[in-house]
């Protein structure tokens, strides 16, 4: 099973790392937690609709054996390559510095690994890692565990990087099958701002696995924009965990864009430590084949006068599986809050599930707090309004499940980006509609 | 203190008596404690045919092998079942004990819910000496009952007089093994009612355990059990208003509806039971199963009024099995004090153009937690399945809690689903307002919180209606400082 051989692994990892620096106490605990709990069963609540028995079975190497490579020209497309970005870019889980634009102009964007490692960053590192991702929900532990590598952004007091982040993770397949366990750091300190994207990429059919855990802490007035592009290959799996801390006046934004992959779990969790803070998380899910995406929010009102925004969009076609859980809790302190969440599936095939359990746990009287969610079709009439005028049925399908999820194309702020999301969208939906979107 | 060979003999054959394994039948009360013997002894004591005593045993077997739930959102010190005595006979009406005797707090409750004197003593256990009004009007509705054909009477009864009826239906809709307390329930219930309509006869009146409540208590473990056949109509009622302080401190009911081709049943319940002192201590945990089954075209109308109990842990469902039925759920939680209450429904479809609507409306006060959880679930063969779902929840004060757990599971892509979740407080402008027009602040909640709950007040029938308003504004009383 899985979970003996990344235990064993684990010995393996001590030779390879620095034990006598302070993390490596860290990953110990974490070691020990997840050897503890293992893998989450069907049995535990925030697991009910989401097996990882099948993943479990099979034997993902752990540590790539080779280094690959890859050449920009082959895998150009799954890049914004339209605008000018800085790039982090992992083959296999290991730095590409080949694709890669990093910097320390001003700002820090480069490795976990640096910073983990050299003394420069010590302070910060005491400060932030490991301090926000909990400490006993068994995969991120794992990670935990197992970090070592992924992207470190460090945007000091009044300063935004000139132009938005990339982060991709190339899988190349040269392996059976293979885990990646990226782990990510993200600090912006007061009145910074920051945008950044993030991509997981399998470019073959093998297995892959990723576990990935990316903590992110917003100061005072600092605006983060975070998107998360998941339209991996049909044999990738991803577990996301994102956790944020947020300070008074933050803003941080949160899209997820997940149309391909095996199955997909998204752990996102706000903590809100501060007053006047907005928590935005919007996302678009559009499945198909035996596809199936969990995504599980937790908005954490601790402060008062602070909002929370979420909205979800969902379109299930063929054999796949949709899942949401969004959960807010509403401290006795956080009066004033407003909570809003919403959630809008619909289904395209009778094979097609989808769960969805939206929660509030409200201990504050002056709020307000309200959740949605609807499951239907499209609108008849709508489609034979479209058909009427001369547009086939399935271009009138996709016009309208366009439109459906448009609610949250309009907040991503790179419009290249929301450039290629119409593309992913149109193509997901096998249509071209003949003109831009 | 030197005693004789011979009294220490009678010492030991008493003791044996206390704690041995030896049930007397005829005694009022059953010793502590539950094993095989006392399920068995229930059964005789009720004289109950053999199949009944086995599957009470099955019951029993399957109980002892199940754990006690833990994932609802309450707190408590679980019940001790070895310390609880399983059966005791009706209590008898106390010939010397009179109104005065009663405590005033609760005299003043009645005054405000408008009971009769008679039946405050009736409600007291206080012997009446009077002709009560009650008692011949029930008399008039057995017999008007009778000549329809319509069966209305306590388990016990309809096992020894309808076994047919009890073999075929009882446990088709929650199983012995459904949950821990139905299991519990079904090893040993006491007592409950029973009910038959038949084919295509509508029930010319409310029927309501109220009637029954001098032939026998309904104890702590009721099995109620409610089958309407084809094309029936009837309109049930559970509980009352009046606030009844049981010493019984678990209550684990449990429910079953069976509504065939095109029935219709109206379930109403007020509970009010003892809620615990404003300190928290004490009060009723009210564990109860209940759910009932549609076939074709036939509908189920679920509302309940919550106000006691100190723990509640109820979720009244319906399994739409036939095309074309109907589920519905109107329900008003109201917790106070340190109460909590978990409860909710789960519509579950089946058949094909089938139709949910969930009303749950929470009021929180005090320091009390109170918590919607509710199923939504549609199979992949329910086509043009539509559910609306509406939960909001009013939270008083800043040291209470709402919470809300839907679960919508959905594998038919005609469905169409709607929920709707808000929790709000009373707002200072309508407060104001309402205080402007001369309405004291107390008057005034009460006003927004009827308001706030008319949807599902509206849902009762009319008496049922006009009580469960009044109670709604006692069990918030003082809970606006």
């Amino acid at each position: 099973m899985l979970k003996d051989k990344l235990i064993s692994s684990f010995m393996a990892f001590e030779n390879n790392v620095d034990i006598d620096n302070p993390v490596h106490d860290v990953r110990v605990e974490a070691m020990k937690n997840f050897e503890i709990k293992g893998f989450p069963s069907k049995k535990e609540e925030a697991w009910k609709y989401t097996s990882l028995n099948a993943l479990q079975k099979t034997d993902f190497s752990i540590f790539p054996k080779q280094t690959n490579t890859l050449e920009y020209k082959d895998v150009k497309k799954y890049f914004i390559h339209e605008i000018d970005t800085y790039k982090v870019v992992f083959i296999d889980g290991v730095f590409s510095s080949h694709l890669s634009e990093t910097t320390h102009d001003g700002v820090d964007i480069c490795l976990m690994s640096s910073a983990l490692n050299k003394p420069m960053y010590k302070q910060i590192i005491d400060v932030y890692f490991n301090k926000i991702a909990s400490k006993d929900e068994s995969l991120t532990t794992l990670n935990t565990a197992f970090s070592k590598e992924g992207v470190y952004i460090y945007i000091p007091k009044n300063k935004m990087p000139k132009k938005p982040i990339e982060i991709l993770h190339f899988a190349t397949g040269n392996e059976a099958s293979i885990m990646l366990q990226p782990r990510n750091l993200i600090v912006v300190e007061e009145n910074a701002e920051v945008q950044i994207m993030e991509r997981h990429q399998s470019l073959t059919s093998n297995e892959v696995l990723t576990n990935a855990v990316t903590e992110i802490f917003a100061a005072k007035n600092a605006i983060v924009d975070y998107y998360k592009i998941q339209n991996d290959a049909a044999e990738a799996s991803l577990i996301d965990n994102t956790y944020i801390n947020q300070k008074d006046k933050s803003v941080v934004k949160v899209h997820t864009f997940s149309f391909g992959g095996k199955l997909t779990r998204n752990n996102l969790n706000f903590y809100q430590n501060g007053e006047y803070i907005d928590s935005t998380m919007k996302g678009v899910t559009i499945l198909g084949e035996k596809q199936h995406v969990d995504h599980h929010t937790l908005v954490h009102h601790i402060e008062p006068n602070c909002e929370s925004h979420q909205d979800y969009k969902g379109i299930y076609d063929e054999n796949s599986t949709g899942v949401f859980n969004g959960k807010i809790i509403v401290e006795k302190l956080a009066q004033k809050t407003n909570a809003f969440q919403q959630n809008n599936n619909i289904l395209i095939s009778d094979k097609a599930t989808i769960n969805t359990k939206p929660q509030l746990e409200i201990f504050a009287d002056d709020v307000k707090c309200s959740h949605g969610c609807t499951i239907g079709q499209l609108d008849e009439d709508a489609l034979f309004y479209l058909q009427s005028r001369g547009i086939p049925r399935k271009e009138a399908n996709a016009l309208l499940m366009y439109a459906f999820a448009n609610n949250v194309l309009a907040s991503v702020r790179i419009p290249e980006l929301k450039t290629r999301i119409n593309k992913l969208i149109a193509n997901k939906l096998g249509v071209n509609l003949g003109f831009d979107l | 203190m030197a005693y004789t060979e011979e009294e220490l003999k009678k010492e030991l054959e008493t003791k044996e008596y206390e704690y041995g394994f030896y049930t007397d039948i005829e005694s009022e009360t059953f010793p502590i404690g539950l094993n095989e013997e006392i399920v068995i002894a229930i059964s005789k004591k009720k004289e109950e045919p053999e199949w009944m005593t086995l599957w009470r045993l099955e019951s029993f077997k399957i109980w002892k092998e199940m754990t006690e739930p833990e994932w609802a959102n309450v707190h408590y010190t679980k019940p001790d079942f070895q310390a609880i005595s399983y059966y005791s006979a009706p209590k008898k009406a106390d010939p010397n004990k009179t109104l005065d005797d009663v405590d005033p707090q609760l005299l003043e409750m009645y005054k405000k819910l408008g009971i009769s004197v008679d039946e405050q003593k009736k409600l007291q256990n206080v012997a009446v000496d009077i002709v009560m009004d009650s008692v011949s009007v029930a008399t008039t509705f057995k017999k008007t009952l009778s000549e329809k054909g319509i069966i209305f009477c306590s388990i016990s009864e309809a096992i020894k007089e309808h076994p047919e009826l009890v073999k075929k239906y009882i446990g088709s809709v929650v199983p012995q093994k459904d949950n821990y307390y139905a299991a519990l329930n079904s090893a040993v219930f006491s007592d409950g009612s029973f009910c038959y309509i038949p084919k295509g006869v509508r029930c010319p009146m409310e029927l309501s355990t109220y009637f029954r409540i001098n032939q026998a208590g309904t104890g702590q473990f009721e099995r109620t059990l409610l089958i309407a056949d084809e094309g029936s109509y009837v309109s049930y009622l559970e509980g009352c208003t009046a606030p009844s302080r049981d010493e019984n401190q678990l209550h684990a009911a449990v429910v079953e509806l069976i509504a065939l081709d095109d029935a219709e049943i109206k379930y109403s319940t007020v509970q009010n039971w003892f809620p615990g002192g404003k300190d928290g201590k004490g009060g009723v945990y009210n564990f109860v199963t209940k759910r009932g089954i549609c076939e074709k075209n036939a509908k189920i109308s679920w509302t309940q009024v919550e106000t006691g109990s100190a723990v509640t842990w109820k979720y009244p469902s319906c399994i739409l099995k036939g095309d074309n039925s109907i589920g519905e759920f109107y329900s008003i939680a109201v917790t106070n004090n340190y109460q909590q209450a978990d409860t909710g429904t789960k519509m579950i479809h089946l058949g094909k153009n089938t139709r949910s609507t969930i009303i749950s409306k929470g009021i929180s006060a005090g320091k009390s937690q109170n918590s919607y959880r509710g199923l939504v679930q549609i199979a992949s063969r329910a086509d043009n399945a539509r559910n609306f779902s509406q939960c909001d929840s009013l939270l008083m004060g800043n040291e209470c809690g709402a919470h809300t757990f839907p679960y919508i599971e959905v594998k038919n892509k005609s469905a169409q689903i709607e929920h709707e979740a808000t929790t709000s407080k009373i707002g200072e402008d309508q407060l104001f307002y309402c205080n402007q027009r001369g309405i004291p602040t107390e008057k005034a909640i009460a006003l927004i919180v009827n308001g706030f709950s008319k949807e599902v007040l509206n849902k009762l029938p009319m008496e049922f209606a006009v009580e469960a308003q009044k109670l709604l504004e006692i069990s918030l009383e003082g809970s606006v400082g």
